[in-house]
């Protein structure tokens, strides 16, 4: 609150005020506290009832950022992010963070500006058909041509990013409709008549999954990003518990069941653990909760889980029966659903699954996760993870961009709660990883909040972290440098003959000084011995941003590998070295 | 690229009438992968709202409906069995008619019930209404006196009365 500038007229209903004031006054009311965003021209008139408003405004250095930051907020907190932009170019360097919220179905509202209405269609000056070009990358967008309609779209556009499968919504502003008088009035009751969200699953078959799962000899339960949308973490453990299922969490499931649990399996998937992927294999039960059978996940979906009954439950109907026929579909909310399977299950014997269990134990000894960092040799990206874990003691919200870094993180991270991975699995967006660490940073202020990044992904976004120390905002980043573009790099030594076209980066920039001059800290490690100090000196740092650079081994590469579209019964566990899933077995699968 | 064929299936999709849900329905058939055979749309009974009939082609029914009804404009889809409803297309059609050859056009055209809507010295314009195998017909039979022009609405359709055990009233031809 800027004490010397005169007061607005919130506070007397029936006096008349602006679009942009409604417009404020509604985030206000919808409990906004922090916004991310770009001022320009056509959304001038919001920037200045924000000049006064409690509302935390964020000034990103990109919209790009802007819209990554509203992201890791959201993930962070569980909140709706929000972000704002004006019109044109803001609103298109929109179209990555939107399309990467829909995917990975983060819930966020994005306020653009628009060319006045006299000027829509006329090509004005930055004037961009935002609602048209962000069609496909929202859950739900709006135009805005009345100012009485602001309180109203404000207050539905928060339900929509909210509920159901959570995404983002934008609400597209003309500047005059912002400048123009609208009346004063709480917002309308919700009314969407094509708008119902799934909430309870249906009974019938709650209990057809119940029975599948009591009868199941070799279960898996499959859980990703919607159990951590639903918060429903607590009651997911309650059911593996409760009938003794092992647990693969997708790469946006991570952290929705403790790694450090007993029957934790880890990631499955093209650079999952072998146990994770193979448990899928040789499963007589999948119980799908909170995914979308994704092709990382699957490879080839005609060889995946060839012999598995298939319970999904997901809140969107629409991913059930899309990649895979579901033997028993529920569409519901994922802790409902949760709720009902256990009160279903009631006091049921734990079948026995002590066979099945001590295969997957026996699994897990022979193909662990494996790297070899030598005393004297570079320092391997696989080290830097343990030791960042074993210094923080795992207590940091992580989050990754996207390659080689984001694999070898969500590998070697015991992920054990939820929210504490943030990362872009549907999109794969390079570059998300500073701006979403900013965003969860100022969502969880107490918290420790560690991005590791490539040296890729850092140089497509790294001048949020002007932002950062502008804002105060201590996030730290520790940028894995193999100097190229190295997941990209891996399949070109792998597939492209090692042809390795335009990935190599070069020796530029000097990350120390670069930290510097943009108000960071800069630290840099080269050899193994230097990791753990460089990251306990990071540790002790508080009032800057910090910068890590960690040079490690460029030809490291992420394995366990499936090779896009391949199947998962073969899974490259090391270079050069297949394990086919029938040389593997001991169980008489069903042929 | 080439794909299968696909079924068609007539979709009746009852939407809310807000600007732009046109542009969503299609753009989010094209995204899909699923291809529009013909749509046609005008408001529906309630005010409001508005009614498209679909006609679309896919392997996968279900993921359309399931996709469609993630608009958030999307209130209603009902998926209309051809035994089960009706269908009708309104087609304007240019027929090359020199004097000579106008006795055995207008014949044809009685035949169909095809309304001539515009003469002039060498051609003659008919309206027909029907269901789409009828203006099919129609057509394969003027097409050798040479069509010169052709205009089609896209099908409208609405499911039979069942609950009354309605009985088909189409007119012959």
């Amino acid at each position: 609150m800027h004490p010397d500038q005169p007061a607005r007229p919130e506070d007397h209903p029936l006096t008349k005020r602006t679009g942009a004031e409604t417009l404020i006054a509604s985030l206000e009311k919808e409990g906004v506290e922090t916004i991310f965003g770009v001022p320009g021209g056509a959304i001038l008139p919001a920037y200045d009832p924000l000049y006064d408003s409690p509302i935390r405004h964020i000034l990103a250095r990109h919209e790009q950022g802007a819209g990554h930051m509203a992201e890791g907020y959201a993930w962070a907190t569980g909140e709706v992010g929000v972000c704002i932009v004006t019109s044109g170019p803001g609103a298109t360097n929109l179209v990555t963070p939107l399309t990467n919220a829909l995917i990975d179905s983060v819930p966020l509202v994005a306020i653009s500006g628009q060319v006045s209405t006299r000027s829509v269609g006329n090509d004005a000056f930055q004037e961009a058909y935002t609602v048209g070009v962000t069609m496909s990358a929202t859950k739900h967008n709006y135009f805005v041509t009345d100012p009485d309609d602001i309180a109203d779209v404000v207050h539905e556009a928060f339900h929509i990013a909210a509920t159901g499968r959570p995404g983002p919504v934008l609400i597209d502003l003309p500047k005059d409709i912002l400048a123009a008088t609208a009346a004063t009035h709480a917002p309308r009751e919700i009314d969407l008549p094509g708008y119902k969200p799934a909430t309870e699953g249906h009974h019938l078959k709650v209990n057809e999954a119940i029975a599948l799962i009591a009868s199941a000899t070799r279960p898996v339960l499959y859980i990703g990003g919607g159990i951590i949308k639903a918060n429903a973490y607590r009651e997911v453990r309650r059911l593996a518990e409760a009938a003794t299922l092992p647990v693969v969490t997708t790469l946006m499931g991570r952290g929705a069941f403790p790694d450090n649990h007993p029957l934790a399996l880890g990631m499955p998937g093209m650079h999952g653990n072998y146990t994770a992927i193979t448990a899928m294999q040789h499963a007589d039960l999948l119980i799908a909760i909170g995914v979308r059978f994704d092709d990382r996940v699957t490879g080839d979906p005609d060889s995946f889980a060839p012999h598995a009954k298939v319970i999904h439950a997901d809140v969107d109907p629409a991913e059930i029966g899309k990649i895979r026929t579901a033997d028993v579909p529920i569409v519901g909310d994922a802790r409902r659903v949760l709720v009902q399977l256990l009160e279903a299950w009631g006091d049921r014997r734990v079948p026995d699954r002590t066979a099945w269990l001590a295969l997957l134990s026996d699994w897990q000894r022979t193909y662990p996760l494996t790297y070899d960092q030598q005393p004297d040799g570079p320092v391997k990206p696989q080290y830097v993870i343990e030791e960042l874990y074993r210094l923080t003691g795992g207590d940091a919200i992580i989050v990754a961009g996207v390659g080689q870094h984001q694999m070898w993180t969500s590998q070697f991270w015991k992920f054990d709660e939820p929210r504490h991975w943030i990362n872009s699995g549907g999109l794969g967006t390079m570059g998300f990883a500073i701006p979403a660490a900013v965003g969860a940073k100022v969502g969880k202020p107490d918290e420790l909040v560690y991005a590791i990044d490539g040296d890729g992904c850092f140089q497509m976004t790294l001048q949020e972290l002007i932002t950062a120390a502008t804002e105060n905002i201590p996030v730290k980043i520790a940028v894995i440098n193999n100097g190229s573009l190295g997941m990209v790099k891996q399949w070109q030594e792998l597939f492209y003959s090692g042809r390795l076209s335009a990935t190599l980066l070069g020796d530029h920039p000097d990350y120390v000084k670069l930290a510097e001059g943009m108000g960071c800290v800069g630290l840099r490690a080269q050899i193994p011995e230097e990791v753990a100090p460089v990251i306990e000196k990071s540790l002790s740092i508080d009032d800057r941003p910090v910068v890590v650079e960690f040079v490690v081994d460029p030809d490291e590469m992420v394995f366990p590998m499936v090779p896009a579209g391949g199947t998962n019964d073969e899974v490259v566990v090391g270079p050069g070295t297949i394990v086919k899933r029938n040389d593997a077995s001991r169980l008489d699968t069903p042929a | 690229m080439s794909n299968p064929p696909q079924a068609q299936h007539t979709l009746s999709v009852l939407v809310e009438d807000k600007p732009g849900v046109l542009a969503r329905v299609s753009l989010l058939l094209a995204r899909r992968g699923f291809n529009i055979h013909s749509l046609a749309v005008g408001p529906a009974r309630d005010e409001g709202t508005a009614l498209m009939t679909i006609v679309v082609e896919a392997l996968e029914l279900e993921q359309v409906k399931k996709q469609l009804h993630k608009l958030v404009n999307v209130v209603k889809i009902t998926e209309l069995d051809p035994d089960q409803s009706f269908e009708r297309e309104i087609m304007i059609v240019r027929v090359s008619a020199p004097p000579n050859r106008r006795g055995e056009v207008l014949e044809v055209a009685s035949l169909f019930k095809a309304v001539p809507v515009d003469a002039a010295p060498t051609t003659i314009a008919f309206l027909v209404t029907g269901d789409p195998m009828k203006l099919r017909n129609f057509l394969n039979l003027v097409r050798p006196f040479g069509i010169t022009d052709l205009v089609k609405s896209g099908r409208i359709a609405m499911a039979r009365d069942v609950k009354t055990n309605s009985a088909s009233l189409r007119a012959i031809g």
